[in-house]
């Protein structure tokens, strides 16, 4: 088992039950844009924790850095310049695994105990299990997952499932220095975003809310964003995330069916031997050609 | 008997050969390729040296199966055009199946039914590699809608290839003295006039 003391609600490729005795709460990361200045201090602590270290890249005229995730560089902060009401504002997003409950990820993963979901809603590649097909990469409706050049397997944010484990908050939510990042139970995590909500709305952001997205049955990483009616604003953040209906497609029914299906045929063509008989070449024929040889 | 030299040649060593490396790679590629369509399969990575090795493995062999099934294409898709009869023999492939073949209309080298799979089998391999080397994320990288589709008609095109083959090796198995059409490439006259009137008359010169 991956971490003893976490319960597996959810196991790739796997049909069967996932160990779970325990009661646990789900915990979530409290992403407040409104408060997040830019500083990547989660970024350097995420590097840290997991110890990896991505190659230096070049500056490409914009603050972004590295300009996207990667197999090393697990979360990002992304910064957007929008025209708002008349003002330029910087919105600034820090970009990684949402820990979705509903994840498409999972859910395409061909490979047993790849990816699992523990009990508390964290999200984890096990990466020993990992084959290095890429399908994770097209099920996740947020562009997360990537394949490391170097050992062929995909890596994300495990959300520090080994600190979450032992009681600890997240490397980042620990580094960062405005209180823009918040860990606890997803509840709690809730009411605070609350509060901060209302101060937001308090200050002239109307449109501040939660960003929970229901179509991946919610998410273990949230964000408090000032505009939450338009979520596109903050590089590309989607409005309405689900699993993609071909990924729903090509990973639902239609697979135990078509193995029924392949199952028939073989069958059948058994069935049909059985019952028909071979059809061999008529003996009548057999001999007048025979004789027609000898003449 | 075997080697009766009254045998029509059906097959030369070359179109044999060929036959042979496209159904090799057919038969690695439905066992790997299953190996990922559902875990029920899973255990099927273990005949390619693993989960990853069959990963790796699976496009090269897809590669290889696309080059040598279009050499295949190439050399019988003259022979496999449709025609009149073939559609007057398709709409009563039902007696066929039933057994009782004589009745059948003529039929040269090919009857209606194995053009109709010849060019059905064609369709599957076109979508196959098409959507799988889009698939291939190893080496290409495609828009994500793409890659979501590609998917989905690479399992949904395997499947149905899996039944045609599963449906083309029945019928040679079924039609006795067909196999060894592919092993030694001839067959009996008997076996010819039986099947393949036309293909008996035009070989041999007589009625
Ligand atoms: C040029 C030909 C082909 C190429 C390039 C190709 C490539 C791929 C790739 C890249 C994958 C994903 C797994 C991996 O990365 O190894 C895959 C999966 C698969 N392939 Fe192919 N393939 C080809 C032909 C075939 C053929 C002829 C079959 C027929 C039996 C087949 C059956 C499958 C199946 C069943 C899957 C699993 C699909 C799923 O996960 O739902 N492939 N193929
Ligand atoms: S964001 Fe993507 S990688 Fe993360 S849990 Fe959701 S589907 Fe999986
Ligand atoms: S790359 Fe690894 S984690 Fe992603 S779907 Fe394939 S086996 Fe699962």
């Amino acid at each position: 088992m991956a971490l003893q003391s976490l319960d597996i609600t959810r196991r790739s490729a796997t049909t069967t039950p996932a160990p779970a005795l325990r009661q646990t709460t789900e915990v979530a990361k409290l992403i407040d844009v409104s408060a997040c200045i830019g500083c990547k201090a989660c970024q350097v602590a995420c590097m840290e924790w997991n110890d990896i270290r991505d190659e230096v890249g070049n500056c490409v005229g914009v603050y972004d850095n590295p300009v996207d995730l990667s197999a090393k560089s697990w979360t990002v902060m992304r910064f957007a310049e929008v025209e708002e009401g008349g003002r330029l504002q910087w919105l600034i997003r820090k970009d990684g695994c949402m820990h979705c409950a509903d994840p498409g990820c999972l859910k395409a993963c061909p490979s047993p105990g790849a990816i699992i979901q523990y009990a508390n809603g964290i999200v984890d590649f096990q990466q020993e299990n990992c084959i290095g097909c890429g399908y994770c990469i097209t099920g996740c409706p947020f562009n997360i997952p990537r394949i490391a050049k170097e050992d062929g397997k995909a890596y994300k944010c495990t959300l520090c499932s080994d600190r979450v484990a032992v009681g600890q908050a997240p490397a980042c939510v620990k580094s960062c220095p405005t209180g823009a990042l918040q860990f606890g139970s997803k509840e709690q995590m809730k009411d605070y975003a609350d509060k901060r909500i209302k101060d937001l709305k308090m200050r002239g952001f109307e449109k501040a809310g939660l960003y929970d997205p229901p179509g991946v049955g919610g998410t273990h990483v949230m964000y408090v964003l000032h505009h939450a009616d338009r979520p596109e604003l903050y590089s590309g953040l989607p409005p309405d995330p689900s699993i993609s209906p071909l990924v729903s497609l090509w990973k639902g029914f239609a697979k135990p069916l078509a193995t029924v299906a392949m199952a028939a045929v073989a069958l059948g063509s058994l069935f049909h031997y059985v019952i028909k008989g071979p059809n061999e070449v008529s003996k009548k024929l057999e001999d007048e050609l025979e004789k027609e040889e000898s003449t | 008997m075997i080697r009766d030299p009254k045998d029509l040649v059906r097959y030369t060593p070359a179109e044999r050969a060929n036959h042979w490396v496209v159904g090799i790679c057919f038969i690695l590629l439905a066992l790997s390729g299953l190996a990922f369509f559902h875990p029920a399969y899973w255990p099927l990575t273990q005949l390619f040296g693993g989960p990853v090795w069959a990963r790796i493995l699976h496009p090269f062999i897809g590669v290889l199966m696309a080059v040598s099934f279009l050499a295949l294409f190439l050399r019988f898709k003259d022979l496999n055009r449709i025609t009149e009869v073939d559609k007057k023999w398709l709409r009563r492939i039902g007696e066929m199946v039933e057994g009782n073949d004589h009745d059948m209309p003529e039929q040269g080298k090919y009857n209606g039914g194995q053009k109709l799979l010849f060019w059905l089998l064609a369709i599957c391999m076109l979508l196959l590699t098409l959507s799988g080397i889009v698939m291939w994320r190893a080496y290409f990288e495609f828009p994500i809608l793409l890659v979501r589709l590609a998917v989905v008609i690479h399992a949904a095109t395997a499947a149905v290839m899996i039944g045609l083959i599963f449906v083309h090796v029945y019928a040679a198995i079924w039609v006795k003295g067909t196999i060894r059409a592919m092993w030694y490439g001839t067959v009996t006259r008997a076996w010819a006039k039986q099947h393949h009137r036309a293909w008996y008359r035009e070989m041999t010169g007589k009625s």
